[in-house]
């Protein structure tokens, strides 16, 4: 038994359910009771789809139980063919239906229909929502493509030369409740377009059964995101030859080695390389002198796998930041993300528990913070500035303009959306150092509104923020009022740095002196 | 009773409500001093959370110790596992005073005793922290009902008194519970409580002398445990409108032989002012055809004031359940022909949108925006839940609330200024 006061991920019959709306003609019969109809919301209120999600619960009650929810299951499958006729049907069950153990894929194969039927065995006490969406889309394509998989021969990536047609490609993984998926789609297209590349097939977001079916028309397939699509791309390698890329392309260096593995794969040159260095903004931008302040920035990390691993990429090689956390609440991809970590010379976090990143962050004292909505809330409650880089999904992540992550333009999205929390940080910094001023307003609201820390009560804020107060310290006026000088969003460090200092020296009192003395000694 | 104009139909079949888990993002709001324990799986968790508005901002008084496999293989002992589970929250929030252990789906279903775990961390924690323990499962309960099983757990902890009092039962926004007691004192009844508490420990006492006014429709089991304490039940419709509210303290006020007189004295100018506010959201309301799909369990008494109190049509009026005896002074105040339907089949029930055309359809969240889309307004009925709506001095609150949307739709479909 876990304690959780909040989660990154839902059950897997979520991810189920994330597979099934991002597609046409596919209905999903779930074996659920009634309280599980609350995830129409996530796609309908969170992500505001105009459609219903096409999923029939089958919202058994206790009365049920005594008598034969077995005919119920039935009953609702038989309805949810007859009116929405789905060219496949998905059958499968939420945690309390599995404990039932109906079997409701097998009842549903039993009743004779015409159309694919993909059992859904999902798990509901060990697995959770992007192994489910894994899951979901692997079983789909292996129902939908197992047939032709003896009368094909292996597909080569070299196979558009002799059809003497363009290259043809599939772009797997994204799906609906992924972050910014819609807008990654139309820039990977874009660039694969560009470099003479068709796209095959979307899937699953868009897709229908039948498109599915087409997979193997293309010569390699685009795993977008790993979390959802490896598992597909994996079963697409054994049986069809079909390869696949590894490289998410996500940040300028990513992208750039994205159409390199791309081009490689299919053998295609590639003619315009001095380009694509010019097609994004940010390496410019990031070079522009006014970026020299974020030289060193220390930047906190977490996420999903695929986006806290590109983050950090981006974050050291691309921005020039300090990566001094990194995290995921994606434990299968902890092993790649710990990888990265290890590069990083920063230690890996891998949990589901918020209180613990939360912790984690408070303690790597970063200047920045990359995270999920969640952690955009521990990172105002403590004052630094945060940027959204990855689900679990929010109203304000599916934004109504254009803006991926992947690509040209996603690296434009990202250098605006990370930097601008930071210039705000300076324009604190700013607000600050000018507040003695006669000609300031007082009151004048910073963005962290009524969270920013205030100089005068700096030192009792920190005490009280602090786990570990120093005990036994006591801070001279002269002390003080240096700490006030330092920029609000280092103070913290040098104030437990400088604690840490006089603890080490057996200093009982922290005057101005101690504070230079501190820094000489740490730099 | 008097009930045969009202025309009344069952429905089976798959269902889009809430389960009772639900309630606790209203309960742990109205008792700061309680913590809500779900005992069940990952999509327990994720239902709270994801109907307590997508986020939570800081750490929440609820959670779920989420059954994992060796709990259910029996590898672990699950009464064991979940007295470590509560060790450690109670070490993590010492100023907790009462925790709800709270069944769902999953404990039901494996038959996880509850019962026992409470009364055996009663005793450990004694004088700590109590330790009550209700069903909010969606095989059993719906939505708000999960307020009515936790009202009922906590009715052996309220001592015996035969005091008199006014007893208000069910969540009411604090504002709302206010100004309830300041006109109740001006009509002349001075002893009153809440049931719940503001604060958990601070239960009221009941006996013989208690008159229970209900403020909410769903309280079925709490109100049959109350009458077994010896409470006398006032019969009234619910405090929703003017109507509904004004009857409401009138029920009240007969019970405590308060003389007419003063009760229009008190009461009038309310009712006055609190028409005035009516008046220019009936405007909008007024012929506008209302489909009520069932989730809330106010349905009933929405359609009511709406229908008697704005003008609106009332379509159908969908309720999870229905408990007549509870709803009969509600009933009788219905239009002649009212279709009352009780339960659901989501799909059946969607062509009846469709086909009826309606102005306005109160739903759950996941049916709203597919139903904008399709061009039929809709106000999700959790807003009744989290909004302050009770009385007439919010009626007019309450009709802004179904308004808005006809408003807002008006405002995006007229043309006002000119294209250049």
């Amino acid at each position: 038994m876990e304690l959780t006061l909040w989660t990154y991920e839902g059950p897997p019959h979520i991810g189920a359910m994330r597979i099934a709306s991002s597609m046409k003609d596919i209905h999903y019969v779930l074996h659920a009771p009634q309280g599980d109809t609350y995830a129409d919301l996530l796609f309908t209120m969170i992500e505001r789809r105009g459609q219903r999600p096409p999923v029939t619960y089958t919202t058994f009650q206790a009365r049920d139980l005594g008598g034969d929810t077995a005919e119920l299951v039935k009953k609702n499958i038989k309805e949810a063919v007859e009116r929405f006729k789905p060219k496949t049907l998905l059958v499968g069950e939420s945690c309390t239906a599995e404990l039932i153990q109906d079997q409701p894929g097998a009842l549903a194969k039993g009743m004779g229909f015409n159309i694919p039927i993909v059992n859904l065995e999902l798990p509901a006490y060990s697995k959770k929502e992007n192994w489910g969406a894994s899951e979901t889309f692997y079983q789909l394509t292996r129902t939908l493509l197992k047939e032709k998989v003896s009368s094909s021969k292996k597909i080569s990536p070299l196979r558009w030369k002799e059809l003497g047609r363009r290259p043809k490609v599939n772009i797997l993984g994204p799906s609906l409740l992924g972050f910014r998926c819609r807008d990654d789609v139309i820039e990977i297209q874009r660039i694969l377009s560009e470099q003479g590349i068709d796209t095959n097939v979307v899937a699953p977001l868009g897709a229908s059964p039948n498109d599915i079916e087409r997979l193997i028309d293309a010569e390699i397939n685009i795993c977008l995101y790993q979390e959802i699509a490896e598992a597909s791309c994996e079963w697409l390698k054994r049986n069809f030859g079909m390869e696949y890329t590894s490289t998410i392309p996500i940040g300028i260096k990513n992208t750039i080695e994205f159409i390199n593995e791309v081009h490689n794969k299919l053998d295609l040159p590639l003619t315009n390389k001095e380009e694509l260095e010019h097609k994004s903004k940010l390496p410019w931008y990031s070079k522009s002198v006014d970026s020299n302040y974020l030289t060193g920035k220390r930047v906190f990390i977490f996420g999903d796998g695929t986006h806290a691993i590109a983050a950090a990429k981006i974050a050291k090689d691309e921005l020039g930041f300090e990566v001094v956390g990194l995290g995921t609440y994606s434990r299968e991809m902890a092993r790649q993300l710990r990888a990265t970590a290890k590069d990083l010379n920063v230690e890996a976090l891998i949990t589901n528990n918020y209180l613990e990143v939360e912790d984690a962050m408070k303690k790597a004292a970063p200047e920045l913070v990359l995270g999920t909505q969640m952690e955009r809330h521990s990172a105002k409650r403590l004052g630094i500035p945060c940027s959204v880089i990855s689900t679990p999904m929010h109203v304000q992540d599916v934004p109504a303009r254009y803006s991926p992550q992947m690509g040209w333009e996603g690296a434009n999205v990202i250098f605006d959306d990370w930097v601008h929390p930071l210039m705000m940080g300076l324009e604190e910094h700013l607000i600050d150092m000018f507040k003695h001023d006669f000609e300031f307003v007082d009151g004048h609201q910073s963005h962290l509104g009524h969270t920013a820390t205030k100089t005068k009560d700096l030192i009792n804020s920190y005490d009280k923020k602090d786990n570990n107060p120093k005990k036994g310290i006591i801070w001279t006026e002269s002390g003080r009022a240096e700490l006030t000088k330092v920029p609000f969003f280092v103070r913290g460090k040098v104030k437990t740095n400088t604690e840490k200092y006089a603890v080490l020296k057996g200093i009982p009192e922290i005057s101005d002196e101690t504070l230079y003395d501190a820094k000489a000694y740490f730099s | 009773m008097l009930m045969s104009k009202v025309e009344f139909n069952k429905e089976t079949g798959p269902r889009e409500v809430f389960c009772g888990l639900t309630s606790i993002v209203w309960l742990h709001r109205r008792m700061p001093d309680a913590f809500f324990l779900v005992v069940g799986s990952r999509t327990c968790a994720h239902l709270i959370q994801s109907a307590a508005g997508v986020m939570i901002f800081a750490e929440p008084r609820f959670g779920t110790a989420i059954l994992e496999e060796k709990d259910l293989a029996g590898l672990a002992d699950a009464h064991e596992e979940l007295d470590r589970v509560v060790n450690d929250l109670i070490a993590r929030r010492p100023e907790i005073k009462t925790l709800f252990l709270v069944g769902s789906c999953p404990s039901e279903v494996i038959k996880l005793d509850l019962a026992t775990v409470a009364e055996k961390l009663n005793k450990r924690f004694l004088g700590q922290v109590r330790f009550v323990n209700y069903s909010g499962s969606g095989i059993e309960t719906t939505f708000t009902q999960g307020e009515d099983g936790a009202l009922k757990a906590l009715i052996p902890l309220m001592e015996s008194s035969n005091e008199e009092k006014l007893l208000l039962v069910g969540t009411l926004a604090n504002n709302v519970e206010d100004r309830f007691k300041k006109i109740f004192r001006n009509l002349g009844i001075s002893n009153i409580e809440s049931f719940p508490p503001r604060q958990s420990t601070e239960l009221p006492k009941i006996g013989k002398n208690t008159k229970v006014l209900l403020t909410q429709p769903y309280l079925s089991d709490t109100v049959r445990d109350l009458k077994h304490r010896g409470c006398e039940i006032i019969s009234a419709p619910f405090p929703l409108g003017i109507e509904g509210s004004t009857k409401w303290f009138l029920a009240a006020a007969k019970a405590f032989k308060i003389s007419e007189l003063k009760f229009h004295e008190i009461i009038s100018p309310l009712i006055n002012r609190a028409k005035l506010a009516l008046e220019a959201h009936k405007e909008i309301l007024k012929g506008k055809k209302l489909f009520l799909l069932p989730e809330s369990q106010l349905e009933i008494s929405l359609a009511r004031f709406l229908h008697n109190e704005c003008e609106m049509d009332l379509i159908e009026v969908g309720t999870p359940y229905l408990n007549k005896d509870l709803m009969k002074e509600e009933i009788n105040l219905l239009p002649d022909n009212t279709k009352i339907v009780e339960g659901q089949h989501v799909e059946k029930q969607l062509d009846r949108v469709r086909e009826s055309n309606p102005d306005l359809v109160v739903c759950g969240m996941g049916l709203a925006n597919p139903l904008e889309a399709e061009g039929i307004s809709t106000k999700w009925s959790i807003e009744m839940v989290f909004s302050p709506i009770h009385g007439i001095d919010q009626a007019a609150d309450l009709a802004g609330l179904f308004s808005k949307p006809l408003r807002r739709n008006q405002i995006l479909t007229t043309k006002t200024l000119a294209t250049h």
